[in-house]
């Protein structure tokens, strides 16, 4: 499984500036190594990256290497998916999902 | 082009009902809509599974696919969510709206946990409550927690969850364990674990997430709250089913696939094996188990045209 180059990778430092200042939606992965269900989504949220490429960002964040958003925005579970627009989070999924389902969260507000 | 066999799932009865199957080479493919392993994926450390003294839940799964792939089975990333029968055979439907053909099936659909419907379950939901102790154990460092449930997984997990907590809360509605002994002993003599014998969980209280667990007593009906950052829910698993299945093979009062002993369903063709079945005993050694015998008796159909006393 090689890595969507559509797909960006995220951390605290550059969150505010990739996320928040985007100028189109973005769709945030928090996962970790450890957690198995991660890793149904994350196949999901690459091919995502490549069918949303330019409309939204599609962003991946390890939330083991990067506490600090996580606590922010009180993650407490993962795969968590966090939707963003103009710097707010407009909407969220706990939990692995089908891929029409993230589809579908997408396109509500994109 | 239809294969003889499509067994559907990808977890330790579905792997190992390929990889017996691609060894008899038979024409065969498996369905799995997620990554490989089932609810292994959801496990922190498997330690009862003979041959291996420790491991992670997700490596052992990534070693079974690999077995299974060394022998040649064909994994479609597909997630299936109808049966039916057709002229042959049967076909699965995924959601992607591809129809697979199959002389032959095994349903290997796995189960899932069971939610208990208590106010605030869903509410908080990622919010503090959760199934998957080793996704995330991880956020509740320091703080005190709470379990539900006293089978193995359950006890299993709480004791799991000591390495991040502060303490951690068991609360089960009797007053002794079902988990295997040696599990329970571990349990019973870490410091961090309180146990709540005879309560029964009625409600998630909190704001923005998880502050309180309100508990009552099975006994005298008396409530107290707990006060926790995080509820973690081992009360029992459920079926996974797609559409289809229960028109075709019959199912116990849960819900779960009723099979004979060579894992033939109702409907001759037909095979269940791992979690999903009626069994009295769910783990990853019956799981396997059900696999290998399933590929079997489905070989045995499949060259028999139809299903025959085995051994």
């Amino acid at each position: 499984m090689g890595e969507s180059k559509n797909l960006e990778i995220v951390g605290d430092q550059d969150f505010d500036e990739k996320i928040l200042n985007s100028t189109i939606p973005a769709l945030v992965d928090f996962w970790a190594a450890w957690c198995g269900p991660c890793r149904t989504v994350g196949p999901i949220v690459e091919e995502l990256a490549d069918e949303y490429a330019g409309k939204v960002k599609i962003a991946k964040l390890n939330v083991e290497d990067n506490r600090e958003t996580p606590t922010r925005y009180g993650v407490r579970g993962i795969p968590t998916l966090m939707l963003f627009k103009n710097g707010q989070m407009v909407d969220q999924i706990v939990g692995a999902v089908p891929k029409g389902r993230i589809k579908e969260l997408i396109d509500k507000v994109c | 082009m239809p294969e003889d066999l499509i067994i559907v799932g990808g977890g330790p009865a579905g792997l190992t009902a390929g990889m017996y199957a691609a060894r008899a080479r038979l024409p065969v493919r498996l369905l799995e809509g997620g990554v490989s392993g089932g609810q292994l994926n959801n496990t922190a450390v498997v330690e009862n599974y003979p041959g291996v003294e420790s491991i992670a839940g997700y490596e052992l799964a990534s070693l079974m696919e690999r077995q299974a792939l060394k022998f040649g089975l064909e994994i479609d990333r597909e997630r299936a969510v109808g049966l039916a029968a057709t002229r042959g055979g049967f076909t699965v439907e995924t959601e992607s709206g591809r129809a697979y053909h199959g002389r032959a099936v095994i349903l290997a659909l796995g189960a899932t946990p069971v939610k208990l419907g208590i106010p605030g379950e869903t509410d908080y939901s990622g919010k503090g409550v959760s199934y998957c102790a080793v996704c995330d154990g991880p956020f509740f460092r320091d703080q005190e927690i709470a379990v539900i449930g006293g089978g193995d997984s359950a006890v299993e997990e709480a004791v799991y969850l000591t390495r991040f907590a502060k303490k951690v809360h068991i609360i089960h509605r009797r007053d002794e364990f079902r988990a295997a002994k040696e599990i329970q002993e571990k349990a019973l003599q870490e410091p961090k674990i309180e146990v709540h014998w005879s309560y029964v969980p009625v409600a998630i209280l909190g704001n923005d997430g998880t502050e309180a667990l309100r508990i009552q007593s099975v006994k005298d009906g008396s409530e107290q709250d707990l006060p926790v950052a995080g509820v973690f829910f081992y009360v029992g698993l459920k079926p996974m089913l797609i559409d289809g299945v229960r028109e075709l093979a019959k199912t116990d009062d849960r819900g779960f696939i009723i099979t004979d002993e060579s894992m033939a369903c109702s409907t001759p063709g037909l095979f269940a094996a791992g979690d999903v079945r009626s069994k009295v005993l769910r783990q990853i050694a019956t799981a396997v188990g059900d696999g290998a015998v399933a590929a079997f008796a489905a070989q045995h159909y499949l060259e028999g045209g139809r299903h025959t006393q085995l051994g």
